[in-house]
């Protein structure tokens, strides 16, 4: 008895000293969403750290799909447009009665609008697994997007429908007409939101998600039905994406069709896997990556999209577990105390991988100037450095550059591997 | 119905399961009374892993009536089964490779503890969960394996814990496909021990081709040919069939 | 009325032989590798757009051989070089690499060609009118896609039946997942059929180009009805695919010809005015402008009542 008593108490993963390092977690991302404002405090800071925060609850309702429950979904904007949707109109009504109802309630209402459109396509949809699912989700994602061109009166065709967030009940005097205000409304939003989605990843229903992920037809032999639990994660996906809906319908003041598009789809498609779909932070690290460089490389370049797709491909053909797998990794050299002898060997990965990227960037910019700009002249000037695009030097710069920049890439990459792997402890008694 | 005899845990009467053209169920009866351990033998190719697959849910047969303590199951979804008390494990490994051991076998408990789609517990706060994984952990021999991915384990024991997510859940009655395949000598003494014990309270039906262990275990033997039981006996009266001596164990027991 | 009938089957079977130039292609990549190729679509704009650019400078008919050899070229790299690497890191991994394709493509694209359309135009040796139907004209190029499409369909046909790799793909179409035990040159089988998959939409491309509009965008308006068409066909099922194409295509152009709404048939009555309150823009809607939109519907239809498709036998 007392024997295992105290096997009982090693077991889980979660020890006494586990529990505090949880909750010290959650009190340093409280503190870290209070002071980000006073670090970052221009304007244009605090519009993208609200955009962030949106996309971090967005990107996070995605991964109730696609890393814990294994559904690949291409039409997850839907319930971020609709739950924009119901917002809006909800905002409008109620600004336009003056109702008794604070703004920061209203991402209740794209919750629950993200939650009515998850439980009726949901139905349909979670029938079929993998492949199949995948194909529904984007046709109910085309359908949704061409429905809402048609039903003008709804979703206001192509301009969309605008509100105004300022027009609701005051609590304590705010406005919310000041960018820091909403900032702190989509943060607290925001906060909540991942507690509660990573608290469902730890109830019995998180943890029988992760097993149909892994395997979908042992779990109808231990009880559970494979298409409800898809059904379930489905519609608290959706849910949650009518959250996020909700926060930028209120953070921008309109919604419009293209936001439940394709684009929209993939681009969380995106910004989930680059972050790293294994890892509960992956998606939050990924929103706020993908977030920031869309926002540099659309100052810097028109073909924008084209690096963030490179980027993509690059992160599913050498590593799938996204940018938090590669994190993840490194813990057990953290532990084992050897992660500095592979540090060095990382920072001579990363200059000449900086080099091929700006290589490779060389090429494509001159390439886009040389055929699609031409109207506006040969010349350009990419790192201050102006050129004509109709000789042959750039070209062959660049490619040098490429080539030179992957080789030493690759060569360090092998030796950093052969780092990981000598400083990697051995497989021991856990 | 005869009165003096008990309802069966399992019966099949005139079971048929087709695939295109080819009868692979030939119109099987079988009957595994409670408590019992009932071994299906018979050569490969006979049907005995789609027997199982038609009992569990797994495939839906074509004709005939397949009843669990007289209520009839077939055709209806291996998870409605299972929530009647009907476990089964796979001839190949079928576990849940990235989950933790530890994960694995919890999972199996949870619709069993009544805490099917909950999502608003947690799920470490559940004690009786916890203590019943622990249990099944101890009982298999993988407690000291609780946090490993359940992927890396060695071949014995991923087929441990095939067999610890088979009996993890409420059921008490057990399809076991296998469950030796593959494993050395030493192995085998130590499953038969694993099976004799989790059989204890439990009505058992096992797939195995290892006559050893047959023989060892079963309380009662069919044996399957070509898609028929062509006898169902005790495994004295089985060895000294004459028909069972022709079509199976004169090739391979001998 | 016979003649919009007349003219808009013979546009609905053009459009559906033009679809399933492409659902063949990627049924059989499906089939036989387990991966439903999502850049499917884009390599039929390749196709349009190599068309555009070779014919310009060479003419219509060696862009028809080129074009397409250059695409199916490419697309062997991308087996070879790309999704070969990925196979190891799952399903999901093979199908979002294919959606990462989509986006690389389309960019490179816009970064060559610009987002607006190409003048791609019908060549002059078959710009002419075919027959005159009630005095509607039909283009002899249409015809010829027509007929293009069709001989390579019997052309596939003939492949599959005929031929040592047709073996290979029938036994991948009803046995999917035994192509592996083919033995060690599965591999190059693997990279062919990739090559030769998405050759055959790059020939779309090159004959619907000119019918079509030759721009950025034209991938992602295909794509998702093609994805559509092997769904509702059944995943894996040629003769699914066929009937799914045709279906759409047909679907797609008689809805465009008939301009009619909810409206239009209740007339001018009392109920009418209190309908067009109530469902306002629903009311309004011609079954022209919900065309886009009824391959979806098909799809939900389709999966609610037949959830594997029309002639599919697989669950995924």
């Amino acid at each position: 008895m007392n024997q295992s008593a105290t096997i009982s108490s090693a077991a889980p993963a979660s020890t006494r000293a586990g529990l505090l390092v949880r909750y010290g977690i959650w009190i340093a991302l409280a503190l870290t969403l209070l002071l980000l404002p006073y670090v970052f405090s221009s304007r244009l800071a605090l519009s993208t750290m609200s955009l962030m925060g949106t996309m971090i609850v967005f990107a996070l309702s995605y991964n109730m799909l696609l890393g814990q429950t294994g559904l690949l979904s291409f039409g997850h904007a839907v319930f971020f447009g609709l739950g924009g949707f119901a917002t809006v109109h909800m905002l409008n009504l109620v600004g336009g009665n003056s109702y008794p109802i604070p703004l920061p309630l209203f991402p209740v209402v794209g919750a629950l609008g993200g939650l009515f459109f998850g439980v009726l396509f949901g139905a349909v949809a979670t029938k079929r697994a993998g492949t199949a699912f995948a194909m529904i989700t984007l046709g109910i994602g085309e359908l949704v997007a061409s429905s809402a061109l048609i039903l003008r009166r709804f979703f206001g065709g192509e301009e969309g429908i605008t509100t105004d967030r300022t027009d609701m009940l005051r609590v304590f005097g705010y406005s919310f007409g000041p960018q820091i205000q909403v900032y702190y409304l989509i943060a607290a939003w925001c906060f909540l939101s991942i507690v509660l989605m990573y608290a469902i990843t730890r109830t019995p229903f998180g943890r029988i998600c992760n097993a149909v992920r892994d395997n979908p037809q042992r779990v109808s032999f231990i009880g559970y039905d494979p298409s409800t639990v898809r059904f379930i994660a489905f519609s608290l996906s959706g849910l949650f994406a009518g959250v996020a809906g909700g926060l930028s319908a209120i953070n921008f003041e309109i919604v419009n069709a293209a936001q439940m598009g394709a684009v929209e789809s993939g681009s969380v498609v995106l910004m989930t896997y680059i972050g790293g779909v294994g890892n509960f932070a992956g998606p939050i690290i990924g929103a706020i990556l993908v977030t920031w460089l869309q926002l540099i490389l659309s100052d810097a370049t028109t073909v924008w999209p084209l690096y963030v797709g490179l980027l993509f491909i690059g992160v599913v053909m050498f590593a799938p577990g996204g940018i938090a797998g590669l994190l993840s990794m490194q813990q057990p050299l953290l532990a084992a105390r050897t992660l500095h002898r592979v540090l060095p060997y990382y920072f001579l990965m990363f200059v000449p991988g900086a080099v091929a990227v700006a290589g490779l960037a060389m090429l494509i910019e001159t390439s886009h100037q040389f055929s699609i700009r031409a109207a506006y002249g040969p010349r350009m000037t990419l790192y201050s450095i102006p050129f004509d695009v109709t000789t042959l030097t750039p070209w062959a710069i660049g490619a040098v550059v490429f080539a030179v920049g992957l080789w030493l890439f690759l060569r360090a990459a092998r030796l950093a591997r052969n780092a990981y792997d000598a400083a990697l402890p051995q497989r021991g008694n856990r | 119905m005869n009165e003096a005899r008990p309802v069966p845990a399992i019966e099949l009467a005139g079971v048929r399961k087709s695939f295109g053209p080819m009868e692979i169920i030939r119109g099987v009866d079988l009957v595994v009374a409670p408590g019992e351990r009932h071994a299906v033998i018979g050569p490969n190719g006979a049907g005995k892993s789609t027997l199982f697959h038609l009992i569990s849910g797994h495939y839906r047969p074509d004709g005939g009536t397949i009843e669990l303590r007289g209520e009839d199951i077939a055709g209806m979804p291996p998870q409605l089964i299972n929530r009647r008390g009907l476990s089964r494990s796979f001839q190949v490994t079928n576990i849940f490779p990235r989950l933790s051991v530890w994960e694995n076998v919890r999972c199996a408990t949870l619709w069993a503890m009544g805490h099917k789609y909950a999502f608003w517990k947690g799920v470490e706060r559940l004690d009786e969960v916890r203590r019943r994984t622990e249990e099944i952990l101890t009982e298999i021999d993988l407690m000291d394996r609780a946090d490993v991915p359940a992927g890396v384990l060695t071949y014995g024991e991923q087929r441990a814990l095939e067999i610890g997510l088979t009996i993890a859940g409420s059921a008490d009655v057990i399809l076991l496909d296998e469950p030796t395949a593959g494993m050395s000598h030493a192995e085998v003494e130590r499953v038969v021990a694993l099976i004799r014990k989790v059989s204890e309270n439990r009505t058992l039906l096992m797939i195995e081709h290892d006559m050893h262990v047959v023989f060892d275990l079963a309380d009662r033997i069919s044996v399957l040919v070509y898609g028929q039981v062509i006898a169902s006996d005790t495994p004295e009266r089985i060895k000294a069939n004459a028909a069972v001596q022709q079509a199976y164990l004169g090739t391979e027991a001998a | 009325m016979l003649e919009i009938i007349l003219v808009s089957t013979l546009n609905g079977v053009l459009y559906g032989m033009l679809l399933f130039l492409m659902a063949s292609g990627l049924t059989v990549i499906f089939s036989m590798m387990g991966v439903l190729n999502l850049a499917h679509a884009s390599f039929y704009m390749l196709g349009a757009f190599f068309g555009f650019e070779i014919s310009r400078r060479l003419g219509f008919w060696p862009a028809l051989i080129i074009a397409p050899v250059l695409v199916g070229l490419i697309g062997m790299a991308v087996e070879r070089y790309g999704l070969r690497r990925v196979h190891k890191h799952g399903h999901v991994a093979e199908l979002l690499f294919t959606f990462g394709l989509t986006f690389v493509i389309t960019e490179m694209v816009e970064m060559f060609w610009g987002k607006l359309p190409v003048d791609y135009r019908v060549p002059p040796s078959l710009d002419f009118a075919a027959f005159t139907v009630f005095s509607v004209n039909y283009p002899a190029f249409r015809l010829f896609v027509l007929l293009i499409s069709v001989a390579i369909f019997i052309a596939l046909l003939l492949t599959i039946k005929r031929t040592r790799i047709g073996l290979i793909v029938q036994a991948a179409l009803t046995h999917p997942g035994m192509v592996g035990m083919l033995g060690h040159n599965v591999d190059r089988i693997f990279m062919l059929v990739f090559g030769v998959g998405v050759g055959l939409a790059a020939i779309a491309g090159v004959i619907a180009g000119p019918i079509l509009i030759t721009q950025s965008n034209m991938a992602a308006l295909l794509g998702p009805i093609l994805f559509v068409v092997v769904v509702v066909g059944g995943l894996g099922s040629l003769g699914g695919a066929l009937v799914a194409s045709l279906l759409i295509g047909l679907v797609q152009t008689f809805a465009v010809a008939f301009n009619v709404s909810l409206a239009d048939l209740f007339g001018t009555s009392q109920l009418s005015a209190v309908l067009e309150v109530w469902l306002a823009d629903i009311w309004r809607v011609t079954i022209a402008q919900i065309a886009p939109i009824m391959p979806y519907i098909l799809l939900v239809l389709v999966l609610i009542f037949r959830p594997r498709g029309l002639m599919g036998t697989r669950d995924t």
